[in-house]
């Protein structure tokens, strides 16, 4: 048996743009184990080839995903602010981060267990499509705005 | 009978023809970026340009060399010409390398630039990609003297890399004012830098304004320019308030020898300022 979630964190995920309008129920059963988590600048939500077991939603600063390697300095690919969802590898087999993830301000999170919600899911099939309706957009974007940076439109 | 003889063509070289530029002395030579330069110029004597619009373009002459069109990035006391040049090939890369002292030939302004006054009590959202700002640069001058008579004034720059950021100081004027709302981003950076990374397009989300009272300004890559009339387009902006500036090859700058046709646009003298609702079928088009 679990302990119930948090109702502040309840409300928090309820209010944010992914979650915002979805069944009350749903929310409530995506929000055990949740957490209010920040960050200061520097500090690292995420570490490439690590089992990704959270996402994050930002409620407050900015995240910035890096990639690198030991032959070469990180690279930011791109920022994430308030609003936005931190995390998809939660989602996607293996379940390991793609990237980094450093906070370039300091930074409030609700950290959400990805086992939790892909059990959610799994068990109810309408909200799982209508949650993945809400989440595919977020990949969506990425790959769109990767598209277009890969188009290096500035150096012509 | 015979025939009247033609008339002798004009010469180029004298003053008031429409190719004769206007001698310019380089006052100021500012390194904004390593292929980049923003030219300071005053006039040689006492003719000069027309006041430029904010938006309108000039051509600038490197003597020997040639001609290319160059917008207006400001504009000053006794004539004086602000613009920002990036070498991209023969002609820019001698302006590129222009010291003060030097002459430079001037002729213009042309084209249609921004509708700022057209804009007066709405909310203004520009963006700016890369070298898309210095053209933007004056009406959002314009905008800031007259601040009162709009409503919210989002102001959005993209560019590649920090290090690409022109008119860096400025910029964080610009983000110390209380009078409008500024978002930088950039499209890659290292460790060093602290702000947003994001094609220009991922920030409009966070941008404020009302979209059936807004009028844009758009300027950068044509890519970009499309996708970002698209975005702001789709967030509500009617597509006959979204201006864009467009770039082609212009020579003459006075409508008469095509080289710069875009659809039924001459882009020189109808544009380079244009509303998106003329151009949402032409931007996809390739080889246009």
């Amino acid at each position: 048996m679990t302990a119930a979630p948090d109702p502040e964190v309840v409300r928090a995920i309820g209010e944010h743009p992914l979650f915002r309008g979805l069944d009350a129920a749903f929310v409530h059963a995506v929000a055990e184990q949740a957490t209010e988590r920040r960050f200061a600048v520097d500090e690292r939500l995420a570490t490439e080839g690590t089992p990704a077991e959270v996402f994050y939603l930002v409620t407050d600063g900015k995240v910035a995903l890096e990639i690198g390697s030991a032959d070469q300095p990180h690279l930011t690919v791109e920022t994430v602010g308030a609003g936005e969802v931190l995390g998809w590898s939660w989602l996607v087999p293996p379940h390991r981060w793609r990237f980094d993830a450093r906070a370039v301000k300091a930074t409030r999170t609700l950290v959400l267990q990805g086992e939790v919600v892909r059990r959610t899911l799994a068990h109810h099939p309408t909200w799982g499509y209508l949650f993945l309706v809400r989440f595919m957009p977020v990949l969506a974007d990425r790959l769109e705005n990767t598209r277009v940076q890969l188009l290096d439109l500035h150096a012509r | 009978m015979l025939a009247e003889p033609p008339p002798e063509p004009a010469d180029p070289a004298d003053e008031g023809h429409p190719f004769a530029p206007i001698p310019y002395a380089v006052r100021a030579v500012a390194a904004e970026t390593p292929d980049t330069v923003t030219l300071t110029v005053e006039p040689r004597g006492s003719r000069r340009i027309g006041p430029p619009q904010p938006g309108q373009f000039v051509m600038l002459y490197a003597f020997g060399i040639g001609e290319s069109p160059i917008g207006v990035a400001g504009t000053g006391p006794d004539g004086l010409l602000v613009h920002t040049v990036r070498n991209v090939g023969r002609v820019t890369a001698a302006l590129t390398r222009l010291t003060p002292g030097d002459t430079v030939g001037v002729r213009g302004p042309y084209g249609h630039g921004w509708p700022v006054a057209e804009a007066r009590d709405r909310d203004i959202v520009v963006v700016a990609g890369g070298l898309g700002l210095p053209p933007l640069r004056p009406a959002i001058y314009r905008l800031l003297q007259q601040r009162e008579a709009y409503g919210r004034l989002e102001i959005v720059y993209g560019a590649r890399t920090p290090k690409d950021l022109v008119y860096y100081e400025e910029i964080q004027g610009w983000r110390r004012r209380r009078d409008l709302r500024l978002q930088v981003t950039v499209d890659a950076a290292g460790r060093e830098w602290y702000g947003d990374v994001g094609v220009v397009t991922t920030r409009l989300p966070d941008a404020r304004f009302e979209p059936s009272r807004t009028t844009a300004f758009v300027c950068g890559p044509e890519i970009m320019m499309r996708l970002t009339a698209q975005a702001l387009v789709a967030r509500g902006v009617a597509p006959e308030a979204t201006w864009v500036s467009m770039e082609r090859n212009m020579k003459c700058a006075i409508g008469l020898c095509g080289h710069c046709q875009y659809g039924p646009s001459f882009v020189c003298r109808d544009g380079p300022v244009l509303p998106y609702s003329s151009l949402a079928k032409l931007l996809p088009l390739r080889e246009l």
